[in-house]
Formats: C-alpha cells, sequence, structure tokens
C-alpha cells in the first residue's frame, strides 16, 4: 500500500503532499524535511530506493522516487507494493500532470494546487496506471519527452 | 438584502484567492510566517461570512496552509459546512480539506455521518466518488460501521468508476470495523470477477493486502488466484496475485509445487521486469518453504540465480539492487547458489551507490567461511579506509564485526587476527561504533581465555598510546574502546608484561578529560593494578618499590576525587583512602599485597543478556510478602560492601537451587540445553566449560588449554592484521603436512574439545583448525530459566482484528447495520436452515445479534403459517433437539418446578433456558404492489420530545423506484421534523433509490409534545417507478400509530433502585389480568420487554419485577405474576393515564398470540 506521496522541490519545500496516515502537522513536516534530507544527497546515478527505516511505521516502508527537473516525487509504499511498478507509477503520475498542463512545471503545481484536484490525483493515477496493462517503461525519461499514451482519465476539471 | 449580496460580492473580488495567497507567499520570503499569519487572519473572516463560495475559498486556502505544515483544525466545522455544499466543484474542496485534515480525533465528524451517506447514495457519480475518496482517509470505526452498508451497496453500483472505489474503501473499512469483513467478503470476492479490470484488479488489491496480514485465512481463494493468475494479462494484477502467493506458499506447500510450473514460464516469457523480478521473488518463495521437503529444485534454484545475475549486472541501479535484494533471501536457506557469485558481489562492494554497496554487505555475511573470513574481512577494511562518508564507513565497520562475532564467532580461526581487526578499526575517525568495538573487545577477552595475555599486551598498547585516540575532540565515538581496554588489563593484570606502566598510563591526568563513565572504570582498574604490582615488588624486593606505588596512587588519584562525575569522585574516594591505609601498614613494614589482592579475587563470567529475566521465580516464594517482619533494627552483617563491584563467586550465585534436589536439578538442566541447543539467540556451551562450572568452584581449576605458540604473541607497536593473514597461511600449509599423521588423534579431539559449534561446518571447512584450541567460555543463564522469546507482535496493530475465519458460512445475525441497530429484512431466502443460527461466532453486540434471530425467527414463522401442521412437527423436532441437553420439555408452566433458586437480574431473559419465540419489532406499516412499508417508532433518549421512526422500504417489483417523498400529515400534538426552510407540508426525500428486490431504511424525526395518549398519524409516500421504457407516478397511503409503548426507553435499574422507587409512594398503581396466556414465562416476560420496552430488574420463579422510563422521564414499574395461564400484572407509574394506555397494550399484545 502506499502510504504517503511527498513532492518537493529542490530546496525541499513541498509541492504536493499527501499522507494516507494521519499524522500531527509538526511531523509532516518533520518527515518531509528528514526525506529530502536522504534523496538531495544522493547522485542522479544511482538507485531509486530508499530504505526510509522509521520515517513513516516502520521498516517495513521503501521510499521511491524520481527526481525531475525541480522535483523530487517521492512515494513511501510498504512491501506490497512492486518497486519496479511505483516507478512506473510516478511516470505515469508525472506525464498525466504533463497532460493536465500542458508542459508541466514547478509553477503549475504551486499555482494549481487546488484545481488540478490533485490531492486525489495520484490515487486516480494508481487506478488508471492499474487498468492499463502497461509495458515495460523506457527508464529516466525526461520530463517533456513523452512516449507513452496516457489513458483516458477522468477529466479533472 | 440586495444590498448585502452585492456587497458581498464586491468584497469577494478582492478576496485573495489561492493563487494570489501562493503568489503572496513567494513575495514575501523573508518574513513567510507572518505574511501567513495575516493570511489566516483574513481567512478567519472570510469563513464567518454567510456565502459558501467566500467560505470554500478559504478553506481552499486552508489546504494548502495545511501542507506547509500549518494547523487548522480549528476550521474544521467551517470544512463540514463546504463539505455539506451542493455544488460539486464546493463540495470537492470540503472533501479535500476533510481528507487532508480530519482525523480520527477530530470531533465534528460525527456531524458528517449525515452527509456523507447522501453524497454515497447522490445519482452524480463525482459526488459519490468525491465523497468515497475523501472518506477513506478519515473513515474512523463509527463511520464505518454506520456507512459500511451503503458502501456495501455501491459496491455493486452500474458505473465502474464507483465500484472500483466502493471496492477499495472497503479495506479501510474493513480495518476499523473488522465486524464487517465476513457480511462483506462475499461481494468482495464476486468483484475478482468483475467484466471491468479496474474493479478486478482493485479486488485484489483488496485482498492481496487483507491476506498478507492474515494469509492462513485466503488459502481456499488460491486455486481463485490461480485461475486469475494463468488467465490474466493485466502486469499490475499479476504483480500483486504472485505477491501474494509469495505470502500463502509457506502455510501450503501443496500450492508451492503447483505454482513452480507457471512461474517458470512467466519468468522465461514476460519482457516486464518488474514482473519478472516478482516471480523470482516468489519462486524464492516457495523454494523456501520447500527446503525441507524437496531436493529437486536445484534447476528452479539455479534459473532464479541465473535471472538475479543478468538483474545484478544490469546498468540500471534500480535493477542491480533489487538483484542483490533478492539474492539475499535466497542466501538463507541455499547459501552454496550464491556464494558462487561471490566474484559480482565483491565487485558491488565497489559501486559508487552506496544503497548497492550497503545490498552487498548484507549478502556478504552469509558467503564468509573459515577460509574466506580473513580474506573478506582484509578487503572490507580497504574499503573502510577508502569509505568518505561516514555512514558508509560505520556501516561497514558494524559488517565487519557482525561477519566476524556471528554464530559465536564460528568463522574465526585466530582470534589474535580478530583482536588485531578490532584494535586496527579503532584508528577509524570520527565513528560512532566506538561502543561495538569495546563490547567485542571485552567479550573476545573474557570468553576466549587462551586470547587474554595477547588481548592484555594490545590493550596495554591502546591505554600508552590513549592520546592518539582522545586527542581530537571529533573522535569522540572511539574513545569508548578505552573503557575495553583498562578493564581488560584491570582484571587480567596477570597477564601484563609491565603492570607499572600501563598504572601509570592509567593516571595520566588527561585521563580527566575522558567521559566520566570511563575514567570510573579507569580508578577501578588502577586499584586492581595497583594490587597487582603491589604483590610483584613486595615479593622480590623491600619495600621502597611498593611505597613508591603507593605513594604514586596517593599522588595522582586527588585528580579523580574532584571529579564532577559522581561515581568517578565515590569510587576515587574509596580508593583513595584504602590506599592511604595500605601505605600506613607498609611503613610499619606490615605485608599487605595478598590481602590488596583479596579484594578482587574471584573470576567474573560473563552472563547471558537475558539472564536476569529469566531466572524464574522459585514456587511458593511470595516476592511482596515480607521476608521478615518491617524490622526496626536493620542488621547489615549480611550485607557485602563489595557487592557493587559484582565480585561474587559463580557458587554464590545460586544459592536458590539448594531446594531443588538433584534429579530435579539435572532434568531441568538437561531440558536447559536441549533449549538453548535449538535457539538461535543463546550462545551455545562447548561441553567442557560447562564442566568446569559444576565441578570446579575455584578460578584455579579452570583448565586453560596451552596454547601452540605456532605465533608469536607480542607484536610490537600496533599491530597489522595483514601479517597474521600471511602467518595464517603459513599455519594451515604446515598443518596440512602434519595432518595425515594426526587424523585420528585430532577427530577425537575435536570432538571432544571443540563442542557443537564448530560440528555444524561441512568437512571441508574441518579441516582449518584454529590456531589454538579456543575454549569459549559459554555466557551464564540460570538454571531451568524459563523458555521465553515473546511474540512482539504490537498488540496496537490493525489487522490483527482482520484474523477471521472466511471460510464459514455466513452465519444470519451477520449482517451489516443498516442505519440504526436494527438491521433491514434481507429479501426473502427460499428455505433457510433454522439451525444455522446457533452459530454465530463473531459478534459484536450479543443483543442487537439476539433481535436479529428473533426477527428471523419470525419470518420464519410468517413462512410456515400456512402449512401449520409441518411447522408445528418442526418446531417440536428442533426444540426437541436444543432440549436434549436440558431434558425439559417444553410446557409453558414447568418453570415453576424448576428450582426456586433461578433468579435473573437486569435485562432482557437469558437465552439459554428454552428457544425463544420469534419477534419483531417492525409492523407493517403499509403495502402495495410496488412496495412495502414495515416501521419501527423509538424515543429518543436524549430529546424528550423526539421519537424516530425508522421505515423500511421494499421494492417488490421488477422496476426502478425513484424520487421516493415521505410526507406526513402534522397533528397539532406530533409534527415530522422538516429540514430548515421547507414548509410544514413538504414532504422529505428518501435518501436513495430502491433497484429491483432491494430493500433499505430511512430514518424520520418526529416531534412530540405529549406523550401519555397514543396518536395516530396519516401520512402518504409517493414515488416514481421507472420501467425500462416508461415511468409511472405513484402513491402509497399510510397510517403511522405512535403507541405509548414507542415511547418508553428499555432502561436498566437495580432492585434496590427498584424498590426504593416504589417506596416513594409517587406512583400511582393499576393492574390488569390476561387470562388464557399459554406460553412459558420466559417468552412472556421476552416479549414484554421486546415489544414494550421494559427490562427485567428481577425474576423468581414465576414471578418478575420490570422497569421502564419513557423519554420524558416516567418511571414505569410492573410486577409481573403467572399462575395456571393467568398473568396478572400490577403496574406503578407517576402517570396514570399513561400507565392505562400502556397496560392495554400489554394486553394487546397478548390477545394477538
Amino acid at each position: 500500500m502506499i502510504k504517503a506521496i511527498l513532492i518537493f522541490n529542490n530546496h525541499g519545500k513541498p509541492r504536493l503532499s499527501k499522507f494516507y496516515e494521519h499524522y500531527s502537522e509538526d511531523t509532516e513536516q518533520q518527515i518531509i524535511r528528514e526525506t529530502f534530507h536522504l534523496v538531495s544527497k544522493r547522485d542522479e546515478n544511482v538507485c531509486n530506493f530508499l530504505e526510509g527505516g522509521m520515517l513513516i511505521g516502520g521498516s517495513d516502508n521503501k521510499l521511491i522516487y524520481r527526481h525531475y527537473a525541480t522535483l523530487y516525487f517521492v512515494f513511501c509504499v510498504d512491501s506490497s507494493e512492486s518497486e519496479l511498478g511505483i516507478l512506473d507509477l510516478i511516470q505515469v503520475f508525472v506525464e498525466t500532470l504533463d497532460k493536465c498542463f500542458e508542459n508541466v512545471c514547478e509553477l503549475d503545481l504551486i499555482f494549481h494546487v487546488d484545481k488540478a484536484g490533485i490531492a486525489g490525483a495520484p490515487a486516480r493515477a494508481v487506478s488508471a496506471v492499474k487498468n492499463m496493462n502497461l509495458p515495460e517503461m523506457p527508464r529516466n525519461i525526461n520530463i517533456g519527452d513523452i512516449s507513452i499514451k496516457v489513458p483516458n482519465l477522468p477529466s479533472f476539471k | 438584502m440586495a444590498l448585502k449580496i452585492v456587497k458581498g460580492s464586491i468584497d469577494r473580488m478582492f478576496d485573495k484567492n489561492l493563487q494570489d495567497l501562493v503568489r503572496g507567499i513567494r513575495n514575501h520570503k523573508e518574513d513567510e510566517a507572518k505574511y501567513i499569519s495575516t493570511c489566516i487572519d483574513e481567512i478567519k473572516q472570510e469563513l464567518k461570512q454567510d456565502n459558501i463560495a467566500v467560505k470554500a475559498n478559504a478553506v481552499c486556502k486552508l489546504t494548502y496552509l495545511q501542507m506547509l505544515g500549518y494547523d487548522v483544525s480549528w476550521a474544521a466545522f467551517n470544512i463540514v459546512e463546504v463539505m455539506s455544499s451542493s455544488k460539486f466543484t464546493y463540495k470537492r474542496i470540503g472533501y479535500l480539506a476533510a481528507s487532508q485534515c480530519f482525523h480520527e480525533s477530530t470531533d465534528v465528524i460525527m456531524l458528517t455521518t449525515n452527509q456523507i451517506r447522501k453524497d454515497l447514495s447522490s445519482p452524480n457519480q463525482y459526488d459519490t466518488g468525491v465523497a468515497l475518496t475523501g472518506l477513506s482517509c478519515f473513515v474512523t470505526p463509527d463511520l464505518a460501521r454506520d456507512l459500511a452498508n451503503d458502501i456495501m451497496t455501491l459496491m455493486s453500483h452500474t458505473k465502474p468508476y464507483i465500484r472500483k472505489k466502493a471496492v477499495l474503501i472497503m479495506y479501510k473499512v474493513f480495518l476499523k470495523y473488522p465486524e464487517s469483513l465476513r457480511p462483506a467478503f462475499p461481494r468482495l470476492k464476486e468483484k475478482l470477477e468483475d467484466p471491468d479490470p479496474g474493479v478486478q484488479s482493485a479486488a485484489v488489491n483488496v485482498i492481496c493486502e487483507l491476506a498478507r496480514r492474515n494469509p492462513k485465512n485466503y488459502l481456499s481463494l488460491a486455486p481463485l488466484f490461480f485461475k486469475l493468475m494463468t488467465s490474466s494479462t493485466n502486469n499490475w494484477v499479476l504483480i500483486k496475485i504472485i505477491k501474494l502467493f509469495g505470502a500463502l506458499t509457506p502455510l501450503e506447500p501443496r500450492l508451492g509445487k503447483k505454482l513452480i510450473e507457471p512461474l517458470t514460464n512467466l519468468i522465461h516469457s514476460t519482457s516486464a521486469m518488474s514482473l519478472l523480478y516478482e516471480c523470482v521473488n516468489t519462486v524464492i518463495a516457495v523454494l523456501i518453504s520447500l527446503s525441507s521437503g524437496m531436493p529437486n529444485h536445484s534447476a528452479s534454484i539455479q534459473l532464479c540465480v541465473q535471472k538475479l545475475r543478468i538483474l545484478i549486472e544490469d546498468s540500471d541501479q534500480n535493477l542491480k539492487y533489487l538483484g542483490l535484494l533478492a539474492m539475499s533471501k535466497i542466501l538463507k536457506t541455499h547459501p552454496k547458489s550464491v556464494q558462487s557469485h561471490k566474484d559480482l558481489i565483491l565487485q558491488c562492494l565497489d559501486d559508487k551507490d552506496e544503497s548497492i554497496r550497503l545490498r552487498a554487505l548484507d549478502l556478504l555475511y552469509g558467503m564468509v567461511s573459515k577460509k574466506n573470513l580473513m580474506e573478506i574481512v582484509k578487503k572490507l577494511m580497504l574499503h573502510v579506509d577508502k569509505a568518505e562518508g561516514t555512514t558508509y564507513r560505520d556501516e561497514l565497520l558494524t559488517k565487519i564485526i557482525d561477519i566476524c562475532s556471528q554464530s559465536n564467532y564460528q568463522y574465526i580461526t585466530n582470534f589474535e587476527w580478530y583482536i588485531s581487526i578490532l584494535v586496527e578499526l579503532t584508528r577509524l575517525e570520527g565513528t560512532r561504533h566506538g561502543h561495538l568495538i569495546a563490547s567485542q573487545m571485552l567479550d573476545v577477552a573474557i570468553r576466549v581465555k587462551a586470547i587474554r595475555a595477547f588481548a592484555v599486551a594490545q590493550m596495554a598498547t591502546l591505554l600508552d598510546n590513549a592520546h592518539l585516540l582522545t586527542g581530537n575532540t571529533q573522535r569522540n565515538g572511539i574513545c569508548e574502546v578505552l573503557y575495553a581496554a583498562a578493564w581488560i588489563c584491570g582484571e587480567f593484570s596477570e597477564h601484563l608484561e609491565n603492570p607499572m606502566q600501563t598504572l601509570e598510563a592509567m593516571l595520566r591526568p588527561k585521563v580527566a578529560t575522558l567521559p566520566g563513565h570511563i575514567q570510573a572504570v579507569y580508578v577501578q582498574n588502577a586499584a586492581k593494578l595497583f594490587a597487582t604490582v603491589l604483590r610483584s615488588q613486595e615479593g622480590n624486593t623491600e619495600g621502597t618499590a611498593a611505597q613508591e606505588t603507593s605513594q604514586l596512587m596517593i599522588d595522582r588519584l586527588p585528580l579523580f576525587v574532584q571529579s564532577a562525575n559522581l561515581e568517578v569522585q565515590e569510587r576515587a574516594s574509596c580508593i583513595l583512602q584504602l590506599v592511604k591505609y595500605i601505605q600506613k601498614l607498609q611503613q610499619k613494614d606490615v605485608e599487605v599485597a595478598e590481602e590488596v589482592n583479596a579484594l578482587f579475587a574471584g573470576e567474573l563470567n560473563p552472563v547471558a543478556p537475558k539472564a536476569q529475566k529469566k531466572v524464574p521465580v522459585p514456587e511458593g516464594l511470595d516476592l511482596d510478602a515480607w521476608i521478615n517482619e518491617p524490622p526496626s533494627e536493620s542488621e547489615s552483617e549480611d550485607e557485602k560492601p563489595k557487592a557493587i563491584f559484582a565480585k561474587e563467586e559463580p557458587k554464590h550465585s545460586r544459592p536458590r537451587h539448594t531446594e531443588v534436589d538433584e534429579k530435579e536439578l539435572a532434568r531441568r538442566r538437561e531440558a536447559r540445553k536441549q533449549e538453548q541447543a535449538n535457539n538461535p539467540f543463546y550462545i551455545k556451551a562447548s561441553p567442557s566449560s560447562q564442566k568446569v562450572y559444576q565441578d570446579a568452584p575455584g578460578v584455579e581449576h579452570i583448565p586453560v588449554v596451552q596454547i601452540d605458540l605456532s605465533v608469536p604473541l607480542k607484536v610490537p607497536g600496533l599491530p597489522m592484521s595483514d601479517q597474521y593473514v600471511k602467518l595464517e597461511e603459513e599455519r594451515r600449509q604446515k598443518e596440512r603436512a602434519e595432518k595425515k599423521k594426526k587424523e585420528k588423534k585430532k577427530r577425537k579431539e575435536k570432538r571432544s574439545g571443540r563442542g557443537k559449534k564448530h560440528d555444524s561446518g561441512p568437512e571441508s571447512e574441518e579441516d582449518i583448525t584454529p590456531a589454538h584450541m579456543v575454549d569459549i567460555v559459554t555466557e551464564e543463564m540460570p538454571e531451568n530459566a524459563l523458555p521465553s522469546d515473546d511474540d512482539d507482535k504490537d498488540p496496537n496493530d490493525p489487522h490483527k482484528a482482520l484474523d477471521i475465519d472466511l471460510d464459514k458460512p455466513l452465519a444470519d445475525s451477520e449482517k451489516l447495520p443498516v442505519r440504526s441497530h436494527r438491521p433491514t429484512e434481507a429479501p426473502k431466502s427460499p428455505a433457510e436452515d433454522g439451525d444455522t443460527e446457533s452459530a454465530a461466532p463473531q459478534e459484536p453486540k450479543k443483543k442487537s445479534s439476539k433481535e436479529k434471530k428473533e426477527k428471523k425467527k419470525d419470518k420464519e414463522k410468517d413462512r410456515k403459517k400456512s402449512s401449520k401442521h409441518k411447522k408445528k412437527k418442526q418446531k417440536k423436532e428442533k426444540e426437541e433437539k436444543e432440549k436434549k441437553k436440558k431434558k425439559k420439555h417444553h410446557h409453558h408452566h414447568h418453570h415453576s418446578d424448576g428450582g426456586g433458586d433461578e433468579s435473573v437480574q437486569n435485562g432482557t431473559v437469558e437465552e439459554e433456558e428454552e428457544p425463544l419465540p420469534p419477534m419483531s419489532n417492525y409492523c407493517l406499516l403499509a403495502e402495495n404492489s410496488y412496495i412495502k412499508m414495515v416501521c419501527d417508532i423509538q424515543g429518543n433518549l436524549q430529546d424528550g420530545s423526539q421519537v424516530v421512526v425508522s421505515v423500511i422500504f421494499e421494492n417488490k417489483c421488477d422496476s426502478f423506484l425513484k424520487s421516493m417523498e415521505f410526507n406526513v400529515l402534522d397533528s397539532l400534538n406530533s409534527k415530522l421534523q422538516r429540514p430548515e426552510g421547507a414548509g410544514p407540508h413538504d414532504g422529505l426525500t428518501v435518501p436513495f433509490q430502491l433497484p429491483p428486490g432491494v430493500s433499505n431504511e430511512a430514518r424520520f424525526v418526529f416531534t412530540v409534545q405529549s406523550i401519555v395518549m397514543p396518536q395516530k398519524l396519516k401520512g402518504t409516500l409517493t414515488f416514481i417507478v421507472k420501467n425500462e421504457d416508461s415511468s409511472t407516478h405513484e402513491k402509497l397511503d399510510f397510517k403511522l400509530h405512535f403507541t405509548c409503548t414507542s415511547y418508553l426507553i428499555t432502561t436498566p435499574c437495580y432492585s434496590d433502585a427498584f424498590a426504593k422507587l416504589l417506596e416513594s409512594g409517587d406512583l400511582k398503581c393499576s393492574s390488569v389480568r390476561l387470562e388464557g396466556v399459554n406460553m412459558p414465562f420466559h417468552h412472556l416476560l421476552a416479549r414484554i420487554c421486546f415489544h414494550h420496552h421494559f427490562s427485567v430488574v428481577e425474576r423468581i420463579d414465576s414471578c418478575a419485577s420490570m422497569y421502564s422510563r419513557s423519554i420524558q422521564g416516567h418511571h414505569v414499574c410492573l410486577l409481573v405474576k403467572t399462575a395456571d395461564q393467568t398473568v396478572s400484572i400490577d403496574a406503578k407509574c407517576d402517570e396514570p393515564s399513561l400507565l392505562g394506555n400502556v397496560l392495554d397494550e400489554i394486553k394487546q399484545t397478548f390477545s394477538q398470540c
């Protein structure tokens, strides 16, 4: 199960956060900060998995992240999720955003947090991805370079 | 008014929207907090306005601020307001905010129940969707209980979009309200075969998530999943299913055998790496579960390892990582197959990615053997030197220690080498693991007797060079090793080459800069050293040298006496005084060395970490009881002043065994050994040392094995572990040459001398004998220690509650609650077995289950009325069955001779006695060919003027019923509560639609003024019948009958309170006689309890007192007696007309049956 979805920029500013378990606001911010510290010091060409340790709910959990231009997309998941699957999911999520905003960039997320109904978007992306039969995706795609068609999602507007 | 609206909308134009807020925050980078606090003030103002658009905008901004870490819980109520807006755009904002900041302790959540229910049944699928999404984030046990049924209905919604969400949210409902799992599970199972792949995948996800935590309950689904696995082409679903199988196989090895083939096929055929990886993982799990039974799966193992090798060799770091991860799983059971890839793994140690290096390190743990340990550790030591980040270096350090110390130092053949490694590790800069190295040093020095001399020499060097370790404040962690060094030098000072030099090193002024606990050890061990030095000096020269040593102590110790650390201070002052006393004796030429040494005589034995916990409390020992009466004069002659140093000899540690006889002792010891042998957490005893304990109490008798000095013990300066590697090689070669000659003898020696722990090694390993026989002392454990290792399961784990058997057929009582605690009647199902009622295993509320059962029976009765003969026969049979145990026959008056002491208090009559007759509170309201309405009327305890009418609507036709409107013509006394703004004659919309054959319940609230008289209200239900081609408007008239009974509320009452009430004299009396009542007394009572909301206060034989209370607080007391089919009821109440009406109603109830 996905425990949390965090999006923050290269400076650790949260751009979108969704916790699927309740934490107090302070704890949430602390988790975001710590996650940022863990993720930000990693090189570009290392693997995308991090053992999250005690960040969210115990050692069963992993952080799976991708770094696009100025944004980090971090999913915290437990062991019932396929690591590679989540990586693909992040990809689809980003592509969905890209489709919604036409060439998504950090500013879109900042200014349209509500418009995209965006906190719901990850969940929708999850179901959308699960609907389609994914071919193995090329990894480390650039954000502007979309090679897969995003399936028909329920409209966000 | 109009002006106000205009003004409001103009104001709105100047309000900030979210974009403005974000822009503002970005423009105020320096004083962000201040800016936001002014924004929050604005938002507070906006929330006070009536305009819902303004509120929604404010809530939207709050949601953003919440994400930035500001507490917005104060606006919870406003969020609920926005949630209940009818406009979707606002509603969505409300639900989004709620999902972000509501949680179980948010109290306004209870206000949302009805709103959410309304949204769930909204005709607009997006309303439903947003409610489901929001609910999934903040569902509470209450919400889960109240809404479970609605959500379950949505699982069969026409739109896959809703079905999918409903299925997913059921998981959250199960977590919060475990009772819902069994009733909902059949439908969830259906969804596994839903035509829509999204819904199917959602169902797979939910079941996988459930099964992962309690796999054994889902084994029966294996065939279904197996079918899905072979038929589905959706990789996401496949991955989930395959992961699920990974969890199931350990429980059912037969499943594993079946899985191997399709999984292998998938591995060969799939192009998706993620699927391949999960397949490999599950095959590994299967092989692990089979590892004991089936030997012939080496092909599969080979395939897995080979595929993993491909992953590891891939340039994609992610695959490399996962490959190593999976490899470590194989390692546990099939270390051999992994060991052949040692090259690859060692290569990964050089990877630039830290995560990968760490994974590779994990794997190394399982790859060492006696042969390659030195080589691998050497390689790791090189990495330690190269590593730049401290975390990775620390990780390396702990791994080195882990690898070396694993399974009781199984792979170490040369402990001198190990000590040198430890000493080399102390030269690491800035490590956090000083204490780890220290504890290893202590452990080895204490437990490996043969190594002590060498260890002491090394430690003395360390102490001499302490400045290297402490010089830099950054290296603080490492100074912990000085703790070990000082202790080892002190405790085993007899091995010291030059104790005087070490003593001086330990008393250097620089020591005072060390942490307190280390200083304390220094001081204490300086005293031990002093004792040793004294002995050697007194022995061979005249007193002056010894006196000089004493003087040295007296000179240096005051430094420690001034220490801020209390323990250092205390120990230093004690020892200082002692030394001063010794000096005095020395000046009188008294020989003191022996006595000083006696202070520290005796061997310290290692004690297992859990030993203290495991000391069993002997039988008959009450730890809380006084051993002696609390003494006024305490005798302290038994107290040993030295106990603080834990110097007791082994013998002293178990005086309590004296009472256990020898035989018992031997038996327990045997049991303990057995247990230890099976328990990986115990460090196992080599038999020889065990014997030492039991036979020889004195330290002198411990046979320390002679060391073959093929390795020089003294290494000048700090040791270089490398030279041991070389020496070891030479030694092994030499040994191999000698081996043939000695072989026979050695074998014998091995068996007797080295004990169990070495036996596990393979034959080739056995050839390498340790450099010297190592006599590893066991850690002490108390005799007959309790077998434990408690389950460390988290008691708060929500999944524990979901450990529910799902294969049992559903009992009738297991239904999801509908709206109230009274469930709807399910559409008639043909021929239900009456006996299933007995199996209602996990029912949370006994009472409600009872009610359900009763209703069930009621239905049966209705059905059977048509064939009365048959029914009677059946009933008799059934009753006889149940009565076999009790040997009673059913006649209503049998109870009077059943024994005089039967007495039931407080509550409804117990069910066990005889089967209760079926009863239902729901009475028919109205019925036509389209719809049937049954209703139940209940008073509202919280509000003395309210009555709640629960109406179950049942669709009897084949068409869809919608737009139902419920309306009642109000009387002066009773009025239907309508929402604010509705006219007094407007109808209430029923908040759901009815598909064919479905029933659902709605509740309506009425206000009543006087409750002393029964009331009748006329009402109408209008609805639209929708066929495929046409829709017609229909109506149904009904009469609502508010009996006085419905104003009564079942209230328990204790007999003493009841007696007081009767004595008070405020109550008016009335009585009634019922003739010809042909039913057992307890049935009669149950009927009164059930239909008229009374509770039994006390029952004696055929006489019972009962109590109830009206919603306006009237007390109603009954005394019911029965004799020969006549029941007399004496009643008292403070309101005579109410009482009269209630009694009439009771009479009517019994006249009907």
